[in-house]
């Protein structure tokens, strides 16, 4: 097991994982979030080739749009 | 230095009593010009505390009117202004607030054609909308006009805001770019806390109070967001991304088109 932050929560994970397959396992869709891995923003159509590493941080962002309606 | 009536001096005496605002603060907000995008679930508090605050001018811009089912958090609009445009109804209770603040009024979608000449005459926008192309195109007329903007969204019991200041990181900096049509329910399909747009929108219209007195540090280069089921607050640390594609080293978006509004579905009701 690996030792990730997701988040700023502690995780473990067994690598290799890509980062779809990461958010997959918190069964959010890959298009509602934007993620920055070590304080990096990373490109959506990236995910699928990301390998997650030990220690990394990652953060999702969620894509929230209400407000008016 | 501008002269408060004695009543004004009462009615913003718990500003004027703040170290960091007092009367020249106040002046500060009497003299600020605050463009609201939407009058709705964010829109209605942001409005009316930028109302009691004594902001001198308030643009609220919206193309909708009341209905029954926006009363459970649009809190400036009541029982009885169902049916009636949303830009009217906010106007009333603003002037019924407090009758120092000028309301100019826009019924009227915010669009591409109309959105630098919408936010060229104020100081500060809120976004209080709904759908993600507005959302993108706000970022991008105020990035490239060289306007602060606090952005705000809620869903369900989660709220998010950030505020921009020209130079700081942008709304793209964070979401490149909208999420595919669908892929994420708007409020209307996914219902919303009514009080979660409470909550949001007086930390947007805090942070315009911020910025138009100096007070404190606004929230820039952080996405603040919060779930009401745990009461977490958390803020995320956001850099200006080079690859942005609106304030990045090599810019895709230059101009506004409608282009990616058409792209979305995720229509209003
Ligand atoms: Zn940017």
């Amino acid at each position: 097991m690996s030792r990730i932050k997701v988040n700023d929560e502690l995780r473990e994970v067994t690598l290799p994982i890509t980062l779809t397959e990461l958010i997959q396992q918190d069964n959010i869709v890959p298009d509602m979030v934007s993620v920055q891995i070590n304080g990096t923003l990373l490109e959506r159509a990236k995910y699928d080739d990301t390998a997650v590493s030990e220690g990394d941080e990652i953060d999702f962002l969620f894509f929230m749009g209400g407000g008016s309606l | 230095m501008m002269d408060f009536t004695p009543d004004q001096i009462e009615r913003y005496s718990r500003h004027i009593l703040l170290q960091d605002v007092g009367v020249e603060g106040q002046e500060k907000i009497h003299n600020g010009k605050v463009l609201v995008i939407g009058a709705g679930g964010l829109g209605a508090p942001v409005l009316m505390y930028l109302a009691a605050a004594g902001v001198g001018s308030i643009g609220i811009i919206d193309g909708d009117v009341v209905d029954l089912s926006n009363l459970q958090r649009q809190i400036i609009h009541f029982t009885a202004d169902v049916g009636k445009p949303k830009v009217l109804s906010a106007k009333e209770k603003i002037q019924a607030i407090n009758p120092d603040v000028n309301v100019t009024t826009f019924h009227d979608l915010f669009t591409a054609a109309n959105a630098f000449d919408l936010i060229r005459d104020y100081d500060f926008i809120v976004d209080g909308t709904d759908t993600f192309p507005v959302k993108f195109l706000i970022n991008d007329a105020c990035v490239l006009a060289g306007k602060p903007f606090s952005h705000g969204g809620i869903l369900r019991f989660d709220g998010q805001t950030m505020t921009h200041l020209p130079g700081t990181a942008c709304y793209r900096c964070a979401f490149h770019s909208p999420p595919p049509p669908n892929a994420v329910p708007t409020c209307s399909q996914a219902g919303v806390l009514g009080a979660i747009a409470g909550m949001l929108g007086t930390i947007q219209a805090a942070e315009t109070l911020k910025f138009l007195t100096g007070a404190g540090e606004p929230m820039v280069n952080r996405l603040l967001s919060f779930n009401a089921k745990t009461m977490n607050f958390r803020t995320v640390k956001l850099h200006r991304d080079d690859n942005c594609p609106v304030c990045g080293k090599h810019p895709s978006v230059t101009e506004l088109s409608e282009s990616e509004q058409a792209a979305c579905d995720l229509k209003k009701h």
